[in-house]
């Protein structure tokens, strides 16, 4: 009889299969990682090194300088109208849109019945994937007639005859481009976003809270307010920070809507400029290495500073319901 | 012994406990009127934006408009040889094309590292961090970092420049969704294939994200549909060409850019070319949206 020996392979003498391939893809991995912060990093090294030439030139005064004078010979910047501009719009599209969305992420967790759920929420969703470029068209066409003819003409006199806030309505232009409409455009553009966001953040409440409000006899309002809210607090500022963040950066819709005007807006129907329109506006026409695209430069470094800060504390409030 | 006092309850005033019930009530009533009117306000903004773009655009969608480029206006002389978007299309797909093929590797493997190796480590904070604030990051910044670096040095505009300002947005949208699918994959399953000998490396492409597929064609088509209609990045680095231009050497049209140049022209004609090409964004932005989100529910 033969006996077949088997032979056992050499303990240790064999790598452990995959060893190589597993360092190489996690090395693609990490490195891919790496990339994105270095990214982030070179945008900010960018724009800062771009603009240097202005902040050299003009120092702080920079930042509230009101002039924005391209004129070769003459060249004077300051960012402080586009910046008011960019402040402005943007809060004013969050006090335009935070109600709305509440009110819309309200009825998608407590009220809508089930089989509207489902349908309402891509509805919703779908407004937040429409190009910023619709949007400006959209208001270019539809928003800045309306506001003319409807608002400005048909109560724009007796608005300003409210004492104490009637000058915020009061103004020589009439072209209907102004802070109301790009703050109500951009209301439009932002209130899916913090919908979403609040419709999640709801949903995220433990049945058990809510149902033991209601069997002490609660009313849906005030399982929200007593509830929900407190709960989810928080989060809801959250979403709102990233509508913010939103809004100060947006760019085609409100360069459409805004009337582009280097003048601080003292009233709702003034025309007036943002950071974003601004570049989107001036610099396709710059000269390459002048002092104007320096400035322009210098401007997009102060608006991803600003954007940096609110997207980080919305994502500092909003990290309980990431993780 | 001590004696416990109970504290005596006032007297029951039955009319004021029902007014308070009632106010209760009309609040409530209140509120859910609000919501409903705030719900009804949503979905007219978009049915307008809709209609708009149906009413306006589809009067002047014709061949001619997919099929010919640019010509000046007509305006009073009727003439004069109609013009169209045909080399505004053409570019927008080149460019959104070679975008998407950039940064979804890139992306692809962000994701997974976030996922599957990352961890609690500091590192993978940072990342998924950084990530986040490049998803929401005002896009004409990515195009003047992008005119920086790449337009300047290379001494003009170019189609490559718009790839490149493109695929940088297109990166944070992957990462995104790639993390969030390969979170949903059951421990279990790496577990089992690991436990057969497979290195983690083929437990990563071969199983893992075989598994969560769907979803991570969902977040490239979604990413696709988000930079098809960006319009400021490609403002300043391809800044758009009135002839069909293959040569991603050179300024390269899109279509965001034509609509923006056509509707701000002021010429009637222009305007509604401008109309046409909205509608055809709009259309293919929200069809790719509804295709990926449906792929979605299938899967969950």
């Amino acid at each position: 009889m033969s006996v077949t020996t088997i032979q056992a392979p050499p303990v240790g003498a064999r790598r452990k299969p995959g060893e190589l391939g597993d360092k190489i893809f996690q090395a693609m991995c990490m490195g891919a990682g790496g990339f994105v912060l270095i990214l982030l990093g070179a945008i900010i090294v960018t724009l800062f090194l771009g603009g240097l030439p202005a902040f050299e030139r003009f120092g702080a005064e920079f930042i509230w300088g009101t002039v924005w004078d391209p004129v070769e010979g003459q060249e004077e910047f300051g960012a402080g109208v586009s910046i008011l501009g960019t402040l402005t719009s943007s809060v004013l599209a969050i006090i335009f849109a935070v109600p709305v969305a509440f009110g819309i992420a309200f009825f998608l967790t407590e009220l809508s019945p089930q089989w509207l759920k489902r349908p309402l929420g891509t509805a919703i969703e779908l407004l937040a994937a429409v190009p910023s470029i619709i949007y400006g068209m959209w208001g270019l066409f539809i928003v800045v007639p309306f506001v003319q003819m409807n608002i400005q003409f048909a109560f724009g006199d007796q608005l300003a005859a409210i004492p104490l806030i009637g000058f915020l309505f009061e103004s020589t232009n009439f072209a209907g481009t102004s802070l109301f409409s790009a703050s109500i455009v951009l209301a439009i553009m932002i209130l899916p976003f913090i919908a979403a966001t609040m419709r999640d953040v709801f949903d995220q409440v433990p049945p058990v809270y809510k149902e033991s409000a209601y069997g002490l006899g609660a009313t849906r309002w005030e399982v929200m307010t007593g509830v929900v809210i407190p709960y989810t607090r928080i989060s809801v500022v959250g979403g709102i920070m990233l509508g913010l963040g939103r809004a100060l950066g947006e760019t085609m819709a409100v360069t459409f809507v805004i009337g582009n005007a280097n003048r601080i807006a003292t009233s709702l129907f003034d025309s007036t400029t943002t950071i974003a329109s601004v570049i989107a506006m001036e610099f396709p026409e710059s000269l390459s290495g002048s002092l104007q695209q320096s400035a322009l430069f210098a401007i997009g470094f102060l608006l991803f500073v600003i954007s940096f800060f609110v997207l980080a504390l919305s994502r500092y409030l909003l990290r309980p319901r990431l993780k | 012994m001590s004696t416990t006092t109970l504290p005596v309850m006032p007297p029951r005033d039955v009319a004021q406990q029902r007014r308070l019930g009632q106010r209760r009530k009309l609040v409530d009533r209140l509120v859910m009127y609000f919501c409903v009117a705030a719900t009804i306000v949503g979905l007219f903004f978009l049915a307008s934006i809709m209609a708009t773009l149906l009413w306006r655009g589809l009067v002047a969608l014709d061949w001619i408009v997919l099929t010919r480029e640019f010509e000046p206006t007509r305006y009073g002389d009727d003439s004069l040889p109609k013009g169209g978007l045909s080399h505004a299309i053409v570019g927008s797909l080149i460019q959104t094309a070679i975008a998407t093929a950039i940064g979804t590797p890139i992306g692809l493997l962000v994701g997974t590292y976030l996922s599957e190796y990352a961890g609690k480590s500091n590192f993978g904070y940072a990342v998924r961090f950084i990530s986040d604030i490049l998803l929401s990051a005002p896009s004409v910044l990515i195009g003047l970092f992008i005119y920086q670096l790449v337009v300047l040095p290379q001494g003009g505009f170019s189609g490559f420049a718009g790839a490149l300002a493109l695929a940088i947005i297109v990166i944070p949208v992957v990462v995104r969704t790639t993390e969030d699918m390969l979170q949903l994959i059951p421990n279990t399953l790496r577990e089992a294939v690991v436990a057969l000998g497979a290195p983690k490396w083929k437990m990563i492409t071969l199983v893992a994200w075989r598994a969560a597929l769907s979803g991570i064609m969902t977040g490239i088509l979604l990413a696709f549909a988000r930079i098809m209609g960006e319009t400021a990045p490609l403002l300043l680095t391809s800044f758009g060409n009135n002839v069909l231009s293959t040569d991603l050497s050179r300024a390269m049209a899109s279509l965001p850019v034509a609509i923006y140049q056509h509707a701000n022209s002021g010429f009637p004609d222009l305007i509604e070319i401008a109309w046409s090409g909205a509608l055809l964004v709009t259309l293919g932005v929200l069809l790719i949206n509804i295709i990926a989100r449906v792929a979605l529910r299938k899967r969950a």
